[in-house]
């Protein structure tokens, strides 16, 4: 029986396949039908339509959003730019038509060979730019002599316009053609070879809202190039444009204040941490880097012993010199070391173990309280203070300031500056820390490091007694219409937990320097503003006694940190001279600058913001410049 | 491991008949990535390099027998589904789907394995099965289970296309068994009103995109429709003995999406014609048949259903894959296998090729 059921169910099997194999034969046999179909009885149609196959992919380039200052002044947008395009595919005698194109448009044959050859792998429906930036005139040219110039076709793309040449070009930063590197990246994952992105400054920072979305049209031609119909469009999306912090007047009158000096400056909102200018001296021509860049200018800017390419505002970091003491006086004040009226006597030098650490004034300071010891600069009464300290409780008070650290200001690169202690040292060097090494770091020498960013929100949250806001650039996004997207809040990074009764002492001393007989800090004076602030000087190389002949990069750094209104603070500045050798005439004068423009375009709308801008061309306007004006700075 | 007796018995006619599409396979990738301005190694010398691979991992399993995997059978199905559920949770996604597992040296692909493992396994459940007549309803409901666990598991990747082919390879090996008029009626009236729900619910908007555009192809000439069009514009303007070989203008011209993968045959057929397709429709054919042939002459019902579930994926790989090129069945991403490039397919169809030896050489000792 179950021999039976066995030979019964193999035989079955036997029987099923069979059938496969005849629906397998049907299957392959209606696919040969089909074959047939295609292939010889409508081959014809298939053929004529593989022949007159002429795609095309149009791209249309998205416009970049436009970046602009705090009052609206536009700094940076698009002009449209033609290039001068060829679909290999339409093209017989490539030979004949570069001649042609270098002979009407005098355009240089050998370059547009070279680009035209150096395309590989595309569909040869996909437009090769032979030439970028074409005249107007030129474009006239071609549209004459399309029938002569099969294939030929003229893009247009925004191009990149700075309303102000150089100004902010740091902060703006410049676009370029997307770097295979780059590509690799998984930030850049929908971008094409050729995508122009934003290389640093804002325009790298806010690429995803500034860029947009490409689009294009995918058309068919017949065979002399005419468009017969429009499969698909997809169209392009314009980028957000970009509300910067930054006042534009501020801005310009920081970087007129610079003139040849190479340095940094940022101002900042004291209540917000909005920056108001940000300044790095020398700029560049952000134009010429979406180009070619002449091989000229670039040769220039690379041997300038100035770097101009240099963001210094972002990058550079320095030695705080004297403006550090503001610092070292609260660690004192924090840990009861000084008080208002405890005093040093200066006698010009200061001796620990068999060394000797000079005041700046070699005559000596004699007698010096808190307040003295700030607005003279006195190194001894300091000297003093960082040895009671020790090296870590300066460090403690430095990080209350989140010093040490980049402040997340939103652009690529900034650096972290540097807050010495002694476990530091002992991971850094494998040594420990000598008392002698505390003397430099309590007047911000030694192995102390600020970026400009750092001073300037170490001197607002001086002025605001102990808020720490975090420094930023952009106040809002915008569409293309204007219409507000998205506003960026203040941002509070900490508070540093001292209190108002200290910062206020420290801040009567910063006053002093700026306003009182024997202050360092007199040329920050404005007529109609109460200014406090502190000078520093820091060194370069240990050469003290040094006369005019010392040769630039071994002269010292000129700094200056201020804010005002002293009653009332509404604006700090950090200003760093490189090699500008005293903070009180290097320095001081800049911030003093700084500040008065952003008072005048306070006050009330004498003139316009634009016109402000404008017509201020003298330059060297002084500080205390204006005139006499009424008190009305004090309603708005 | 290899035994000498087992050598003499290779079936050389299923080996010749692969090897010569292989062959076929790789003049067609040169041509096809022609186009291609790449660095680094050519495509057609990579599937070179994978086709002997191949081979040596067919000559691997064809030298064990079998049975073994019988009693594995279960353990594979087991893990496998675990790794389709480790998928879904770790796995890599690209181009918006979820289908490797990375395992730091190498990755692998679940749901391409699990082409192997739902044979093995409905061969061992048949096995053990045994029926006159045709299967009733209540004997379907098991293997319906243990095949709508993985299915459902790749379907939510996405991969419709395997999830397809592993749901046709399994109905495959359920008509060679056989069933009753009445199952079939009821199947029919079941999966009618499923089609409908997994349209409303499963399906990702693309999957229905390229349905729909395979009913109509004029509905976007620049989307998957547009895949259609030129593929079938290919096929078409071959004509009886095509362009020649590297010059077909649609593939040269790069207007074929992914010619060397999924649309070789496309490739193919343009530049050598009705008279090539021919050739190579012959040769699948044959290939369908012969293996067909091996499950016929086998004397066991395990080794009898492994041959019937392999030629069975091979058979949906090559008309699915073709279908599709020349415009009968929608764009799925089915690769034609020993044709297509890829080292996936490759070594997934060569380790079926490796069973039918397998059983091929073993018939005479039973």
């Amino acid at each position: 029986m179950i021999e039976q059921r066995f030979v019964r169910e193999v035989m079955e099997s036997k029987r099923r396949i069979m059938f496969l194999s005849f629906v397998v034969g049907g299957v392959f046999f209606l696919l040969l039908l089909r074959l047939w179909h295609l292939q010889i009885l409508n081959t014809e149609d298939y053929r004529a339509m593989s022949e007159n196959n002429r795609l095309r992919f149009v791209p249309v380039a998205a416009s970049r959003g436009a970046i602009l200052d705090r009052t609206g002044n536009v700094l940076v947008s698009n002009r449209p730019s033609f290039s001068l395009a060829v679909v290999p595919q339409e093209v017989t005698d490539k030979d004949a038509l570069l001649d042609r194109l270098s002979s009407l448009l005098g355009l240089d044959r050998a370059e547009m060979s070279e680009r035209w050859s150096k395309v590989k792998g595309r569909a040869k429906y996909y437009p090769i730019v032979l030439a970028s930036n074409i005249s107007r005139d030129q474009v006239e040219i071609v549209e004459e002599n399309r029938l002569r110039l099969p294939g030929v076709e003229i893009e247009m793309k925004p191009v990149r316009e700075y309303a102000n040449g150089t100004l902010a070009s740091h902060l703006l930063g410049y676009i370029g053609e997307v770097s295979e590197d780059e590509l690799t990246r998984p930030e850049f994952e929908e971008y094409n070879p050729g995508d122009y992105i934003g290389k640093n400054g804002i325009e790298r920072g806010l690429e995803k809202e500034l860029h947009g979305n490409d689009g294009g049209r995918q058309l068919e031609v017949d065979a002399r190039g005419r468009v017969l119909r429009t499969i698909s469009e997809t169209y392009p999306t314009v980028g957000n444009s970009v509300v910067l912090t930054i006042d534009a007047a501020v801005q310009k009158q920081a970087e007129r204040a610079f003139g040849d000096q190479a340095g940094a400056a940022v101002a900042m909102d004291v209540n917000s941490g909005e920056v108001l200018a940000f300044v790095s001296n020398p700029g560049f021509d952000p134009a010429l880097f979406s180009g070619k860049l002449p091989a000229a200018k670039w040769k220039d800017y690379l041997e300038d012993k100035r770097h101009p390419l240099e963001n210094k505002a972002l990058t550079g970091q320095y030695p705080p010199g004297s403006t550090f003491k503001i610092v070292t006086a609260l660690a004192g004040l924090e840990d009861n070391k000084i008080n208002d009226s405890s005093t040093v006597n200066c006698t010009g030098s200061y001796d620990l173990g068999t060394s000797t650490f000079k005041c700046w004034n070699k005559h000596g300071h004699g007698t010096t309280n808190l307040k003295k010891s700030l607005r003279e600069s006195c190194d001894v009464y300091f000297y003093q203070l960082g040895e009671r300290l020790g090296v870590d409780l300066i460090a403690a008070t430095a990080r209350k300031f989140l010093l040490g650290a980049p402040m997340g200001i939103g652009l690529n690169n900034e650096k972290s500056g540097l807050i010495p202690t002694s476990e530091w040292k002992q991971k850094r060097f494998g040594k420990r820390w000598f008392r002698g090494e505390t003397l430099p770091v309590a007047i911000g020498q030694g192995y102390v490091l600020m970026t400009p960013i750092q001073l300037a929100s170490m001197i607002a949250t001086v002025a605001n007694e102990g808020t720490i806001y975090r420094p930023h650039l952009v106040k809002r996004i915008v569409d293309t219409d204007g219409k507000p997207l998205r506003e960026v809040k203040p941002e509070i990074m900490g508070r540093t937990g001292i209190s108002p009764e200290k910062f206020r002492l420290v801040k009567q001393g910063l006053l002093a320097v700026v306003n009182e007989p024997g202050g360092t800090g007199a040329m920050a004076r404005l007529y109609d503003v109460r200014v406090a602030g502190k000078t520093g000087t820091s060194q370069v190389v240990k050469m003290r006694d040094s006369k005019a002949g010392t040769p630039y990069q071994y002269r010292d750094h000129a700094l200056f940190v201020a804010f005002a209104p002293y009653e009332k603070p509404e604006i700090a500045v950090a200003v760093v001279v490189e090699h500008g050798e005293h903070g009180g005439s290097a320095a001081a004068p800049i911030a003093a600058r700084i500040m008065r423009a952003w008072f005048d375009g306070k006050k009330p709308a004498a003139k316009s913001p634009r016109a402000r801008s404008e017509d201020d061309d003298e330059g060297d306007a002084p500080a205390t410049s204006g005139g006499a004006r009424n008190e009305e700075t004090e309603h708005d | 491991m290899i035994d000498r007796r087992l050598l003499t018995n290779i079936d050389w006619t299923l080996a010749g008949i692969v090897a010569t599409i292989c062959i076929l396979g790789i003049l067609n990738i040169y041509s096809a990535t022609m186009p291609y301005k790449i660095s680094g190694t050519p495509y057609y010398l990579k599937q070179f390099n994978w086709m002997l691979f191949g081979m040596c991992i067919s000559l691997a399993v064809c030298s064990i027998d079998y049975h073994l995997l019988e009693d594995l059978s279960y353990w594979f199905y087991g893990f496998l589904v675990l790794l389709l559920v480790a998928v879904l949770v770790v796995g890599r996604r690209s181009m918006g789907a979820t289908r490797w597992l990375h395992l730091g040296f190498f990755n692998i692909q679940p749901s391409e394995l699990m082409k192997l493992v739902i044979i093995v396994t409905f061969a061992r459940y048949f096995n053990n099965f045994h029926v006159v007549g045709g299967l009733s309803l209540r004997d379907t409901l098991f293997p319906l289970g243990i095949l709508t666990l993985p299915a459902l598991l790749i379907m939510k990747q996405p991969d419709l296309g395997t999830a397809v082919l592993v749901i046709l390879i399994a109905v495959s090996m359920t008509v060679y068994v056989g069933l009753r008029w009445s199952t079939i009626f009821t199947f029919v009236a079941v999966t009618i009103p499923l089609v409908w729900l997994g349209w409303t619910t499963f399906l990702r908007p693309y999957q229905k995109n390229r349905i729909l555009d395979f009913l109509d192809p004029e509905r976007s000439r620049l989307g998957s429709g547009y895949h259609i069009i030129q593929s079938k514009i290919a096929v078409g303007s071959g004509g009886i003995f095509g362009k020649g070989f590297v010059k077909g203008t649609q593939s040269q011209l790069r207007f074929l999406p992914e010619q060397h993968t999924d649309f070789a045959f496309s490739v193919f057929s343009e530049e050598w014609g009705f008279v090539g397709c021919l050739v190579l429709i012959v040769l699948y054919m044959s290939l369908v048949l012969w293996g067909l042939n091996i499950a016929r002459r086998c004397n066991d019902r395990f080794g009898a259903l492994l041959a019937v579930g392999v030629t069975a994926m091979l058979f949906w790989h090559i008309v699915i894959n073709m279908g599709m090129v020349i415009g009968i069945f929608p764009v799925v991403g089915v690769p034609l296998p020993f044709f297509s490039y890829g080292g996936t397919s490759m070594i997934t169809s060569m380790v079926g090729i490796g069973m039918l030896q397998s059983i091929s050489m073993r018939r005479f000792m039973f």
